[in-house]
């Protein structure tokens, strides 16, 4: 019997701990119990397929829900979903949700007391192509206060949802714009443990993308667990 | 060679775009098996109840065979079921899915895996997912299930065990707790 060819490890570095206090909602809700190491059956390395049936023509145009634009700086997010054995990902599902232009969720738990926008709902969604290649139209998000400690904003960022070919490949990050001067004060991006794994989720400017006198263009790529070469036989 | 993009927080505000209508709802009518309602409640550290957590499942058909083109077995698909589900946690901390009782699938060698049905938590608060697997109380191949023989302290395998409700014909409970006592058993793979 052959057994399933497993996904690689979590990178050593990349993923933030369960608990993390600087990130002070992470004091109650981590276990403090060691995480149980198990192989990958069946089970981890089959997941959720989807089929184009459910998404709608603008879902990946944040800026076309409503009649009217939306105020704010209008930009282009592309880039490609692939394993770390740098197979591209294809068809798969990718969510993003984000605050407008001034730093407000369309959510009845932000208290923040900045202006919501009639035009823009901030929920988007698309398939990544058979290269894995994604794209959405939307608008810059404003950075915003949280409660976390005395004088705490986030950056400004997308939150990303992804599936991947399998139950392992779940992934939900955040994408962050090149030069805030946030980003070294933020504890959810600062709890992940190397630098370099950081600066990974953050975007980058390309003028190559950026469509004259109409958007902005920024690329990420956002990389999923990938496959090991050899399957393991028993 | 690419290297892997970390995982963040889901954060507060996931339902302007996660949760949708029926995502709780894994079956149809004419979906094969036995039904069953998986709820629970998700608490943290202090019992208290998360309003802002989301749960995600994945699931084998009623026979044991997973809707992906991996699992090669020769049980059928069964076109009305594909085994996926989303559910946002109420104001107490309460989620609820209305699925069917999975099939045993094959594990490691030549072992079987007892009927479960996978699960990935996200939350404000948490860094990164969390996985845990729901087994059902009262199923005799529990007892040789390889995922649940990793889980040595037999007082912490229990929290895995769904527990069927008085009067419900086929309502199994599982609460999951991030921290403390009962603290559920969370999996890495
Ligand atoms: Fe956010």
């Amino acid at each position: 019997m052959i057994d399933p060819v497993p996904y690689k490890p979590e990178e050593e570095g990349v993923w933030p701990p369960t608990l993390f206090p600087p990130y002070t909602s992470t004091v109650k809700r981590a276990p403090r119990q060691p995480l149980v190491y198990i192989p990958q059956t069946l089970s981890e390395v089959t997941g959720p397929v989807y089929g184009h049936s459910k998404l709608a023509v603008d879902d990946h145009d944040l800026t076309k829900h409503h009649k009217g634009e939306p105020l704010g700086e209008r930009i282009i997010v592309t880039g490609r979903v692939l394993g770390d054995d740098g197979c591209p990902v294809p068809n798969t599902l990718v969510e993003i949700w984000q605050c407008n232009a001034a730093g407000r969720y369309r959510h009845h738990g932000d208290q923040h007391d900045a202006p919501l926008d009639p035009n823009f709902s901030g929920g988007g969604r698309v398939l990544t192509d058979a290269q894995g290649n994604y794209k959405f139209i939307t608008i810059k998000p404003g950075a915003y206060p949280w409660r976390n400690h005395q004088n705490a904003w986030r950056p400004a960022h997308i939150h990303f949802s992804l599936f991947g070919p399998a139950f392992v490949t779940r992934l939900v990050t955040q994408m962050f714009f090149p030069g805030d001067p946030l980003l070294a004060l933020d504890p959810i991006m600062m709890s992940v443990p190397d630098p370099v794994a950081r600066d990974r989720m953050i975007c980058k400017f390309d003028i190559g993308l950026t469509k004259p006198e109409w958007a902005l263009g920024y690329r990420h790529d956002i990389v999923l667990r990938g496959r090991n070469a050899t399957p393991m036989e028993h | 060679m690419s290297k892997q993009t970390p995982s963040q927080t889901v954060g507060p505000f996931f339902h302007l775009d996660l949760p949708f209508e029926g995502g709780d709802v894994l079956v149809t009518a004419n979906t094969k098996g036995e039904r069953i309602l998986l709820e629970g409640r998700v608490v943290d550290g202090d019992g208290e109840p998360l309003n802002d957590a989301l749960i995600e499942i994945w699931q084998a058909n009623a026979e044991g065979r997973y809707d992906h083109p991996e699992d090669a077995q020769e049980k059928q698909i069964d076109p009305e079921f594909h085994g996926w589900g989303r559910c946002p946690t109420s104001q107490d901390g309460v989620y609820r899915f209305q699925t069917v009782r999975p099939g045993p699938v094959p594990g490691p060698g030549n072992t079987l895996q007892a009927p479960h049905i996978n699960v990935i938590v996200f939350a404000r608060g948490m860094l990164r997912h969390l996985t845990t697997r729901v087994y059902f109380e009262g199923e005799a191949l529990n007892a040789d299930d390889p995922i649940l023989a990793r889980v040595t302290d037999t007082k912490r395998r229990e929290t895995l065990i769904a527990k069927k409700q008085n009067g419900g014909s086929a309502v199994y409970r599982f609460d999951i707790v991030l921290q403390g006592a009962n603290e559920t058993v969370f999996f890495a793979a």
